[in-house]
């Protein structure tokens, strides 16, 4: 009958055991990979927008956004290191009695039965055969004992004890490293936030309206985090990004922007971002100057600060509003980025939101040989447009025209829900480079009077060319001129649709559309040439219907477009921002420390063996005889230690055929 | 037999350490010295003070490795010379490419690229010709072949290097900074770590399937080339601008090789395995066809269904089901080819032990995990320096953590309860593909995901 182990004995048995460390292994390595499918720590309304709202609470309470801090992947973690401490506590008193004893009691029995283990008979006396081992395992690095007893002799030898300090530095390496990140973790934030001594910040708001909870002490430990900072501005706090929130740290000291660079490349690519930086701080005597860069932080009072990220300060942006209708003018605007503004002289309100200024934007250009460039399209404002009831649109407008198959256009992205695609709108520009050859010919098609008058010329031209005179048809012709004109102009080639849905029956509306295309087609052109006869040009060139078909382009997208203006950008005074990272981390020289101890243990534990080699002499009756037994164990490179051992037996068998 | 006094003598009287030195290594040793110091004086102002350390501690190392494996001397000296040759006839000019012949044909580094890539598949078929006719000259020419191709893969990063200062002197940088640079060296040293394991164990028989993977990858870098011209030299982010690469990616891709060479090797166990073990073969392979075609099955409803799935990330996962399923294909079907060859009994005989093919994945996993660990340090402590971290859980650590632990799991296996056999080596090549996507997938795959995520 087996006894029952004692219950703590158990649980030790079981935390220190090696299916519990293979299986802490894996489930770690499992749980990681959640957390790199699913992208973590975004806002939490992309995650609904991504799940739905049903799945989306599940994954919260599962902890799935910020997985490596949630509760249930720290105690696998915990577990871990648990399990290692246990391991090498069980282990620990086996292998101080390996590097102590050389086992020089060992039973005859035992020695034959071992792996590698061979007897031979030498005609050698034993002193002799001793001497010759003992200086073998000398030359071959072995320590030994000798343990003479009643009728032999025991040789017990063994090398490679620095593999057990292997064990010990990989294993206490692990759980220095796991102590040395617990120090840099958030885990004092998380229990102040169960305790509700801290609670996070969610509304964008300036730090004077940030409530005291939501502030961290200035001696907190450990810290990660973030802070934009415009050039000439100062800061003495750092925000740290906490699930949909944030909390506010302050620091010892004010840092100061004085300047923030990019430099690129000759591709245009950027080569580098540095931060021209000042710490003052009031037990320095004089304030620090220091420029940062990627790859090379600043350390002051153990924070250390990072360039990490870089975006528009509130540039200064000139604003010029194309009104797509002669009724929209309104005037320009000088305003700045992170501003917003109300555009009056409208019949409608709407408020402009300026979210971002960029100077230089790389694009892939496809050159005229059909190579796709990374080129500089130069400068783009990106601003929001929002009505009245609160709907806005985004828009990304470039300064400068882009060469798109050979031909520049005014290139404006737009798009309705933050995340989506932007969709672009492409306005071809004037021998001037300009908008404005596109918005007089638009505004011309919305001039009653002109298109009039083009659409009775074109139309009496056309009559006089086939001999027709019919005044009713002519003037009903000129009508729906007119009226297909104003809806392609208000509503475009939708509109058409739409007017040709509610005034016909479905039988007829096909045939209707192809008389309708025509009939605007030749409206169209008609109150282009008009334009263009303003201009001076009575000649078209195909340059000039190029433009034509590019304008009609443009305009049939222009109801989708939502803003009544072509906002554009005229000239800009560029504030950059620097985005900082600045962290302290006191357990970053415990961790190295761990990682040493792992990697020189885990060559100790690889590249290091431990043998043992035992030589068993017993001198045999008939003189100068003697039997042998070479026994051995090894716990890494086994085929070496086998053609080791082989060497070894033949060395002893030559001694008995050079006597 | 050999003569049993030599053995004796050999242990009684252990050459010291100096005796067992040849002159030639001696000489081997002054070229290391001239050459690391020659460099350091004469390019020493133009590195940081941590990339002169590296140049002065490759000496010894270099000293070091080539003592402790001498094909590694001739090699260095072939690198050498021919990356010198190669530099010279540039005579600094990058339009010299593409007129001199020595250049256009041979080592600039496209063309030596291009001969390594040709070399390795060429080597491939001759240690599997050699394999199955026991011809013991063609597998002789299927190694000098490897040792070619593992110059002209390393001719090809030096020449590569220089070109990138001829190119624009800015864009300068050791070329390990994308998928094109990191795919030679992964060859490179993937054949290398092979050709140590060769001459160490003094058998070719299974360079087919260790060249296989290099072939593999081979492809990919020729794809890669080709159709998203990534052999073009541009410059390096800011973020890559540092030290640590110089030393993090080597290292990692020394993990990498040794990874890609156990899979191998294990393959090479699986097969002889299942040759002796028929009945057990089938016992695999009925469960692993089914899995495969069933992946199939959703690949082909996926592409030629005609319901679009609506759902983004259903789509996501449908597609990352669609890709494990066909890997799981190209694997079973390889094993599959690979053993219907090796059932030609020939191959039998002179194929090393399953003892020895054990032996060799379990040295190469040791291996990869010690340098897979120090550059995974290396990457923490660089990280440390670019991003404010050690450690941020970035899709890349995170996979480099589980590839680690992964092969944690398989050393305490191996050690601790002493496991071996079949489903250690099958856990090995699993292992392979866990690597990869580490490697691969995290860039192409999570990174995708990353873009599609930011809302």
């Amino acid at each position: 009958m087996t006894q029952r182990k004692p219950y703590s004995t158990q649980v030790m048995q079981f935390l220190g055991s090696m299916n519990l460390a293979i299986t802490l292994l894996v489930v770690i390595a499992l749980a990681s990979i959640i957390g790199t499918v699913l992208q973590q720590n975004q806002p939490y309304p992309s995650y609904v927008i991504k799940f739905g709202a049903f799945w989306f609470d599940i994954f919260r309470i599962l902890g799935l956004y910020d997985i490596y801090s949630s509760v249930w992947f720290l105690t696998i973690l915990a577990f871990l290191v648990i399990s290692t401490a246990t391991c090498i506590v069980r282990n620990t008193p086996g292998i101080v009695r390996e590097l102590k004893h050389f086992r020089e009691h060992i039973q005859e029995k035992s020695l034959r039965l071992m792996k590698h283990s061979t007897a031979l008979h030498l005609t050698q006396s034993s002193g002799e055969v001793q001497k010759t081992a003992e200086t073998i395992l000398k030359n071959q690095g072995y320590r030994f004992k000798l343990q003479q007893n009643e009728d032999n002799i025991v040789i017990a030898a063994k090398k490679g004890s620095s593999h057990y300090w292997g064990y010990w530095l990989t294993h206490i390496g692990m759980i220095v490293i796991c102590l040395g990140g617990l120090l840099d973790s958030r885990l004092p934030i998380m229990l102040a936030e169960w305790q509700g001594t801290i609670k996070p910040e969610t509304r964008p708001v300036p730090v004077s309206e940030i409530a005291k909870e939501s502030f961290l002490s200035p001696n907190n430990l450990s810290f990660r985090g973030n802070v934009n900072i415009a050039e000439g501005q100062k800061t003495d706090v750092i925000f740290l990004p906490i699930r949909d929130s944030y909390l506010v740290q302050p620091l010892p000291f004010k840092v100061e922007l004085k300047d923030f660079r990019v430099e690129h490349y000759s591709t245009g690519m950027p080569k580098s971002f540095e931060s021209d930086l000042v710490i003052y701080d009031s037990d320095l005597a004089q304030p620090i100057s220091k420029t940062i860069s990627v790859n090379h932080p600043l350390i002051h009072k153990g924070i250390a600060i990072y360039q990490a990220d870089f975006g528009d300060g509130g540039s200064e942006v000139d604003l010029k509003f194309n009104p797509f209708n002669p009724n929209y003018k309104v005037p320009d605007l000088k305003g700045n980025v992170f501003k917003d503004y109300k555009i009056t002289g409208t019949s409608a309100q709407y408020k402009l939101e300026l979210t971002d200024f960029r100077l230089f934007n790389i694009l892939p250009i496809t050159d005229d040989k059909g190579i796709v460039h990374q080129r500089n399209v130069g400068p783009s404002v990106t601003f929001k447009v929002r009505n009245a009831a609160g709907e806005a649109i985004e828009y990304l407008n470039y300064m400068s025209p882009i060469m798109i198959d050979n031909r520049n256009y005014i290139v404006s992205g737009i798009r309705t829900k933050p995340g989506e695609a932007l969709k672009y709108l492409h306005i071809p520009i004037d021998e001037k480079g300009t908008v404005q050859g596109f918005m007089q010919f638009l505004h011309n098609l919305q001039n009653p009077e002109l298109v009039r008058r083009a659409a009775s010329s074109t139309t009496q031209q056309s009559m006089q060319e086939v001999n027709l005179k019919n005044a009713d048809i002519e003037q009903q012709v000129i009508e729906s001129m007119i009226r297909l004109t104003q809806v392609f102009a208000t509503r475009g080639f939708e509109g058409i649709s739409a007017d040709i849905n509610q005034r016909f029956p479905e039988p007829q509306r096909a045939a209707v559309n192809e008389a309708f295309a025509k009939v605007l087609n030749v409206a169209l052109r008609a109150v282009y040439l008009e334009t263009l006869k303003n201009k001076g040009i009575t000649n078209p060139t195909e340059k000039d219907w190029l433009f034509y078909d590019d304008s009609l382009s443009a305009m049939a997208n222009l109801p989708l477009y939502g803003s009544p203006w072509y906002v554009q950008l005229t000239g800009f005074k560029q504030i950059q921002a620097s985005g900082l990272q600045m962290t302290r981390s006191p357990g970053q020289n415990v961790v190295y420390l761990g990682c040493l101890m792992l990697v020189l243990g885990v060559f100790l534990m690889f590249y290091v063996a431990q043998r043992r080699i035992w030589i068993w002499l017993k001198p045999q009756e008939t003189p100068n005889t003697v039997e042998m037994i070479l026994a051995g164990t090894t716990n890494r490179q086994v085929s070496e230690f086998e053609k080791f051992m082989k060497t070894l037996r033949q060395a002893f068998e030559s001694m008995s055929v050079r006597s | 037999m050999s003569v049993p006094s030599e053995a004796l003598n050999e242990l009684l009287n252990k050459p010291s350490f100096f005796q067992r030195i040849k002159p030639t290594d001696w000489v081997w040793a002054a070229l290391v010295v001239a050459g690391g110091l020659f460099a350091f004086v004469k390019y020493a102002h133009a590195m940081d003070i941590y990339e002169q350390a590296f140049l002065i501690l490759a000496i010894p190392s270099m000293i070091a490795l080539g003592w402790s494996w001498r094909a590694f001397q001739p090699y260095s000296v072939a690198v050498t010379i021919l990356s010198l040759l190669g530099i010279s006839l540039y005579s600094g000019v990058y339009a010299n490419g593409e007129t001199v012949f020595g250049l256009k044909y041979l080592f600039s580094s496209q063309s030596a690229v291009m001969w390594m890539s040709a070399l390795f598949v060429l080597a491939t078929l001759f240690y599997f010709g050699g394999l199955f006719t026991h011809h013991e000259f063609t597998l002789k020419t299927a190694s000098a072949i490897t040792w070619t191709a593992l110059v002209m893969g390393f001719v090809g990063l030096m020449v590569r290097w220089y070109e990138s200062y001829l190119v624009d002197p800015e864009f300068g940088h050791i070329p390990v900074s994308n998928l094109y640079e990191v795919f030679i060296l992964f060859c490179v040293i993937t054949g290398l770590l092979y050709m140590y394991y060769e001459g160490r164990y003094r058998t070719r028989t299974m360079g087919g399937f260790v060249l296989l993977v290099i072939s593999a990858a081979v492809a990919f870098l020729l794809w890669y080339a080709f159709t998203r011209e990534a052999d073009q030299i541009r410059p390096l982010v800011p973020a890559l601008k540092s030290y640590w690469m110089k030393i993090h990616v080597p290292a990692n891709f020394i993990g990498y090789g040794a990874f890609a060479l156990a899979a191998m090797t294990s393959t090479a166990y699986l097969v002889k395995y299942y040759y002796n073990n028929p009945s057990r073969l089938v016992a695999i392979l009925v469960p692993s066809f089914i899995f495969a075609g069933l992946f199939l099955w959703i690949l082909l409803r996926d592409l030629f269904g005609k319901e679009a799935v609506a759902n983004p990330s259903f789509t996501f996962i449908l597609s990352a089901a669609t890709h494990a399923g066909m890997i799981a294909l190209v694997t079973t079907a390889l094993l599959a080819a690979l053993g219907y060859l090796l059932l030609l009994p020939s191959t039998q005989k002179n194929f090393p032990s399953l003892d020895l093919l054990e032996d060799i994945t379990y040295k190469a996993i040791a291996l990869g995990f010690a340098f897979f660990t120090v550059a995974t340090i290396l990457g923490a402590m660089w990280a440390a320096e670019a991003w404010g971290g050690y450690w941020s859980w970035d899709p890349k650590e995170t996979w480099a953590l589980i590839v680690w632990l992964n092969y944690a799991a398989w050393l305490h296996f191996r050690f601790s309860k002493g496991a071996h056999g079949t489903p250690m080596a099958w856990w090995a090549v699993v292992g392979l593909f866990v690597t990869l996507f580490a490697f691969l997938g995290v860039n192409m795959f999570l990174s995708g995901l990353h873009s599609y995520g930011e809302l």
